[in-house]
């Protein structure tokens, strides 16, 4: 597996989408494979959703919302975080590893914390090497 | 005047953006505008640029959906080719009479095929390219050119000049639009107010062969290079030599050629742009070929604007632009093989020699002879500097009542600037016809909205090559033809630019001819563009939410600019998520409420109390805050403007006209507590004193918070008394206290606290402050000794007369650096400041009886918590970080919210006073609306899947969510959940949160956002296929 990880992002329309806009103004560089996903509020993204994206295929998940205390919505942000804790436990529940998903806060004026957030997460998913779910493995396998 | 003899209608004079925006923020404000401009197409200079700094957005990009909006806009007139000979009449009620030269082109018939053009036999030299292509005799400016009709240049148009012979567009003109017999026609119009927007030509450097212009072809201006540098320039954005088209290897930017130069021209002023837009051309080269050794050779780096400063350093750490303080007087020629010399003195005092391929001017701005004259006709006081004389009190009021200048006319001034100008002059021209608003506009009823739900989608797919922005990285072709192999999609179309008035057109033209109910536009980002495309989804009779963006450029081509195939891979993924999602989209309308018609205006200094004030004479109801217990700001501080006008009695002015109005209500020591609604209809709690609550209700907000100084740490302040701040410097001058008025000696240290490394910026007002200072203690006593150590002296714009006042005069500049400042230390009776002098190259010991730090200005640091409640956006340097820093000026994206003044950045107090004005245009112009359209975009309880478990009700912020109870049709009493279509915000909490699937945000469906996973996981290729 040769390939760069492919990165589903969950971005918030008001600071982290806005950042990764600014990171495009800005030129900075990151993975290729990576897919934002704009929704509304960090808290918008269900853990099925999360969940969803492993089993079809992608390598990884990150949802990124506003720095807490600073979400658009009052506390959008704070249920993400809430939830993470559901999505960590499911994972290992199912026996993904937990550098599948991350969560992080990003605010509009940080393009280069969301660029490096997605080359980190890049870089430890590289390390990873499997399909993240038994579903995504089979569904590699029939396409090979 | 008395109101039945007002006019609701307004001249707008200059179709730049200045002009532009006046126009835009009139007409959605309740007023009909004439918009005059003299050549073939609205836009000014801005469309001739490639980037604009310090953002380094594409020109075009940004500035068309403005021309489209000028263009579409119902109460917007525009007049190409229109000139104004004479205005009559005052405040209220002129008459205005324009000479509309001939277009021999009929636009009402012009279709904008080309074909006339393809055809034309006689070929010119390209002004809009500067001479360096060629155009036809039939011709459009540029080709996103608003209005997009065809024009006959008369002086080289065959027919015109021979009448028995060619004539060929008029022979194939398909819609027979060619008229040779238009002789042009003259307009008288009635109109209460009139904007001079008379705008700026660059400098003629061909004036004088000191620089070589038009002698050695490697010798151009930075706006002939500005064209170099664009896709749709003459070499196609490929940087190549004007003499030999062979690559380029050393380039030298010449500044200030034609500004702060009594010698070779008569402009004293510095033109305060050029070497921000040096530095970006230079930042563009090293972008594009980082192998290109770029010099700029420079008197004083000018970057004192927002995030100018670290735009300034990125270019010499990170890209390796070299910058060389010496300025060059002469470029001759090396050898015959097109290459130049140049000679300068560098720092250590020695004769350097230079070759170079390319030598780029720098050239100034200047107000073309047309303009003075006519300013001249109407009566418009000009300066010395040939600019329109305005005071920094009134910084859009010309000498001539009802008659407002904004732009490069009131001096030579950057894009936001003159966006900010334009607004000002909006607002000024409001408050004075307020009477009369929406007495001459109309509103056009929108076309009739077809219903697409039934419909089996068909999806249009527009991909933009942005210029060069994607197509430079992306193969937009391939994405085009693997676009239209998805399902659903009906058609493909690619456009240069797809924001453009022409690419608007045609969309809806294909909506209807394709039948298409589905539109995905892969460009750049929905958070600038979304908007436009909506309005032409509208205009083509679909429901204006029936579209989604693919970001393939900011979050695309701009981020894998190094990898085109990754980028181009992913070009169509990302086009293929858009097209799931449309897929999925369904009509919605919005909510429309009416406006609390009062704005809370935040922030009793000149910026808030300007704003207060321009819209209560706009007829709103203002609440102004002040958290201490007086009116004035930091303005209380300061004694005089940059030009010498007294600020005390000003202040006492305003502050009584704000106490007065019968419209303002001023709470002082008040301070915000809490806010909650949204634009339109804010409730916002507000603090007096310790314990005094109270609630306001308003439509609209405005920032105006203001900032802080820096107390040094360095130099000895605090310790020893001789050192003071200029502000504590100012009131000793003012009260002639001892150490002042027995002073011999004084130094001025600039840059204290200001472009450090913890705050890597311009403070912008200090130098002119210093010198101001400088001067007045020299008046009174010529003997006195007085330096002043800088790092960059700043006087930009008209300024630099003060500068060259004090040099004259017989202060003494210093420059140092910031790795070896002065140093200070205590002396018998005085203080001794010891520095090294560059020109003598030896260290320099000054006695001092007084040291004046120049302290920094700093961001409120209130301004997190208010940040905090209104959800808005600070920059790294703590000031409130605007919508957009060239465009949207005073606005966030958080709709309703507007900031002026010192909370924006650091900024002298003319600028102050605009910026208010155009955040006091803004709030006006949405109140003017009377009822807001809240975006539908809220959350909808599916009741198939809905099983009233509420816990969606818990997790809503906003309470939006209720249990309401009903009998069903048999009359049991049941319950089910229901969202207040005003309270929700449409954040999706809940929908993150329902087990069942039972509540979605519109737009945002789980079923939506599982298409687009579904869609970027689904490989278009899989690996190794290709």
């Amino acid at each position: 597996m040769n390939r760069e990880p492919v990165i589903l992002a969950f971005c918030c329309n008001w600071c982290s989408y806005a950042a990764a806009d600014l990171a495009g103004i800005s030129r900075l560089q990151y993975p290729g494979s990576i897919r934002i996903i704009r929704v509304m509020c960090s808290g918008m993204v269900h853990p099925e959703m999360v969940l969803h994206a492993l089993n079809k295929g992608a390598d990884g998940v990150i949802v990124v919302g506003c720095h807490l205390g600073e979400c658009h919505y009052i506390k959008g942000n704070e249920m993400a975080l809430a939830r993470a804790e559901i999505i960590a436990d499911t994972l290992e529940d199912l026996g993904i590893a937990a550098e599948r998903f991350q969560l992080t806060w990003v605010s509009s004026s940080e393009p280069e914390r969301l660029a490096e957030a997605f080359r980190a997460m890049s870089a430890r998913l590289c390390a990873l090497r499997a399909p993240a779910t038994a579903e995504a493995a089979d569904a590699a396998g029939e396409e090979a | 005047m008395p109101e039945r003899t007002m006019i609701g209608a307004v001249l707008v004079v200059g179709g730049g953006i200045s002009g532009m925006q006046a126009a835009l923020d009139l007409a959605d404000s309740g007023y009909f505008v004439y918009l005059v401009e003299k050549t073939g197409a609205i836009g000014g200079a801005m469309p001739q640029y490639n980037k604009v700094f310090p953002t380094n957005d594409c020109a075009m990009c940004i500035i068309s959906p403005k021309l489209v909006e000028c263009g579409r806009h119902p109460n917007i007139r525009i007049m190409t080719l229109s000139t104004v000979i004479d205005i009559t009449g005052k405040a209220g009620n002129f008459t205005v009479r324009v000479l509309e030269h001939p277009r021999y082109v009929d636009p009402a018939k012009c279709i904008a095929c080309g074909q006339c053009s393809s055809r034309c036999p006689r070929s010119v030299d390209d002004s809009f390219n500067i001479f360096m292509a060629k155009r036809k005799a039939i011709y459009i400016k540029y080709p996103q050119a608003v209005p997009l009709k065809y024009q006959i240049d008369p002086e080289a148009c065959i027919r015109l000049q021979h009448p028995e012979k060619c004539g060929i567009c008029a022979e194939i003109c398909p819609p027979g639009a060619i008229d040779f017999t238009d002789l042009g026609r003259e307009h008288d119009l009635r109109v209460g107010a009139v904007i001079m927007a008379l705008g700026f030509q660059p400098f003629d450097p061909g004036k004088t062969r000191a620089w070589g212009y038009g002698l050695y072809p490697n010798v151009v201006t930075s706006l002939q290079f500005e064209r170099f540098l664009s896709p749709g320039g003459p070499t196609g954005g490929v940087l190549a030599r004007p003499s030999d088209r062979k690559p380029v290897q050393r380039i030298a930017f010449l500044q200030c050629v034609g500004s702060r130069d009594r010698n070779r021209c008569n402009n004293e002023y510095c033109s305060t742009v050029c070497c921000m837009y040096a530095i970006k051309e230079a930042l563009t080269i090293k972008e594009a070929y980082p192998e290109v050794e770029v010099t700029i050779f420079y008197m004083d780096m000018r970057t004192p604007g927002k995030e100018f400063e670290r735009y300034y350093e990125r270019a010499r750490t990170e890209y390796g632009v070299r910058f060389v303080r010496s300025r060059i007087h002469g470029v001759e020629p090396k050898g015959n093989k097109g290459d130049l010399r140049l000679h300068y003195i560098n720092a250590h005092g020695k004769q350097v020699e230079e070759t170079v391929d390319l030598v780029v001017l720098s050239v100034g701005l200047e107000t073309p002879d047309a303009m003075v004259r006519l300013a001249e006709k109407i009566g418009i006081h000009m300066t010395p500097d040939r600019f329109a004389s305005i005071s920094a009190f009134m910084p859009v009021h010309t000498s001539q009542k009802g008659i407002f200048t904004c732009g490069a006319f009131n001096g030579p001034r950057d894009i936001p600037q003159s966006v900010i100008g334009g607004s000002a002059a909006a607002a000024s021209v409001s408050a004075l016809l307020n009477p009369v608003r929406h007495t001459q506009t109309r509103t056009l009823p929108p076309p009739p909205e077809q219903d697409v739900s039934r419909q089996e989608p068909r999806i249009g797919v527009f991909i933009c090559h942005c210029g060069t922005n994607i197509a430079g990285v992306v193969d937009v072709e391939e994405v085009a033809a693997y676009a239209a192999t998805l399902p659903q999609v009906a058609h493909v179309a690619r456009n240069l630019f797809t924001c453009s008035q022409d690419t608007q057109d045609l969309m809806v033209q294909q909506i209807s001819d394709k039948g298409l109910n589905r539109i995905v536009v892969a460009a750049c980002t929905p958070r600038t563009h979304e908007p436009l495309f909506r309005k032409t989804l509208k205009s083509a009779g679909i429901n204006e939410y029936l579209i989604e963006m693919a970001n393939i450029r900011n979050q695309n081509a701009w981020v894998h600019g190094q990898e085109p195939e990754t980028a181009t891979a992913k070009a169509k993924d990302l086009v293929r998520m858009a097209v799931a999602k449309v897929r999925r989209q369904t009509a919605r309308k919005p909510l429309r409420i009416p406006i609390t018609p009062s704005v809370l205006v935040i922030g009793g200094g000149v910026a808030g109390m300007t704003a207060a004030l321009n819209l209560a004479e706009q007829g709103y109801r203002i609440h102004l805050t002040e958290k201490t217990t007086q009116l004035g700001g930091n303005a209380l501080h300061l004694y005089q403007t940059w030009n010498g006008e007294h600020v005390p009695r000003f202040l006492k002015e305003l502050k009584e006209a704000v106490q007065q109005h019968p419209r303002i209500e001023v709470s002082y020591t008040s301070t915000v507590a809490a806010v909650s609604g949204h634009v339109g209809n804010f409730t916002t709690l507000i603090r007096t004193g310790s314990s005094r609550k109270r609630t306001i209700d308003h439509g609209a907000v405005i920032i105006a918070t203001g900032a802080k100084r820096y107390i040094p740490e360095e130099f000895e302040y605090g310790k020893i008394p001789k050192v003071v701040a200029s502000i504590e410097f100012d009131k000793l001058h003012m009260h002639n206290e001892t150490r002042v008025a027995n002073g011999k000696s004084f130094v001025f240290i600039q840059c204290v606290g200001s472009r450090t490394q913890e705050r890597p910026y311009c403070s912008k007002s200090c130098c002119t402050h210093s010198i101001q200072s400088a001067i007045k203690l020299k008046k009174e006593a010529p003997s006195r000794q007085i330096y002043i150590l800088y790092r960059e002296i700043r006087t930009y714009g008209q300024r630099e007369r003060i500068y060259n006042q004090a040099r004259e005069m017989g202060i003494v500049f210093i420059n140092y650096e910031q790795h070896g400042p002065p140093r200070i230390r205590r002396a018998d009776s005085g203080v001794l400041v010891e520095v090294w002098d560059h020109v003598l190259h030896r260290p320099l010991e000054i006695r001092a009886d007084m040291v004046i730090l120049a302290a920094a200005t700093l961001a409120n640091p209130e301004a997190v918590a208010l940040a905090n409640m209104f959800k808005l956006p600070l920059s790294k340097d703590g000031f409130f970080q605007e919508a957009h820093a060239k465009l949207r000026p005073v606005e966030f994206h958080v709709d309703g919210v507007f900031v002026a003044g010192l909370a924006h950045y650091p900024k002298p107090l003319e600028e102050s006073i605009s910026q208010a004005l155009a955040a006091a245009a803004k709030a006006g112009r949405l109140l003017a609306r009377k009822e807001i359209a809240l975006e539908p975009n809220i959350a909808l309880v599916d009741p198939e899947r809905c099983d009233d478990c509420a816990l969606c009700i818990d997790v809503c912020p906003y309470r939006a969510i209720k249990l309401a109870e009903y009998r069903d049709s048999e009359g049991t009493l049941r319950t089910t959940v229901t969202v207040d279509r005003v309270l929700c915000k449409g954040c999706g909490i809940c929908q993150g949160t329902c087990p069942k699937r039972g509540i979605d945000v519109a737009g945002f469906t789980t079923a939506q956002i599982e298409a687009q996973i579904d869609a970027a996981l689904e490989s278009p290729a899989p690996e190794g296929a290709i």
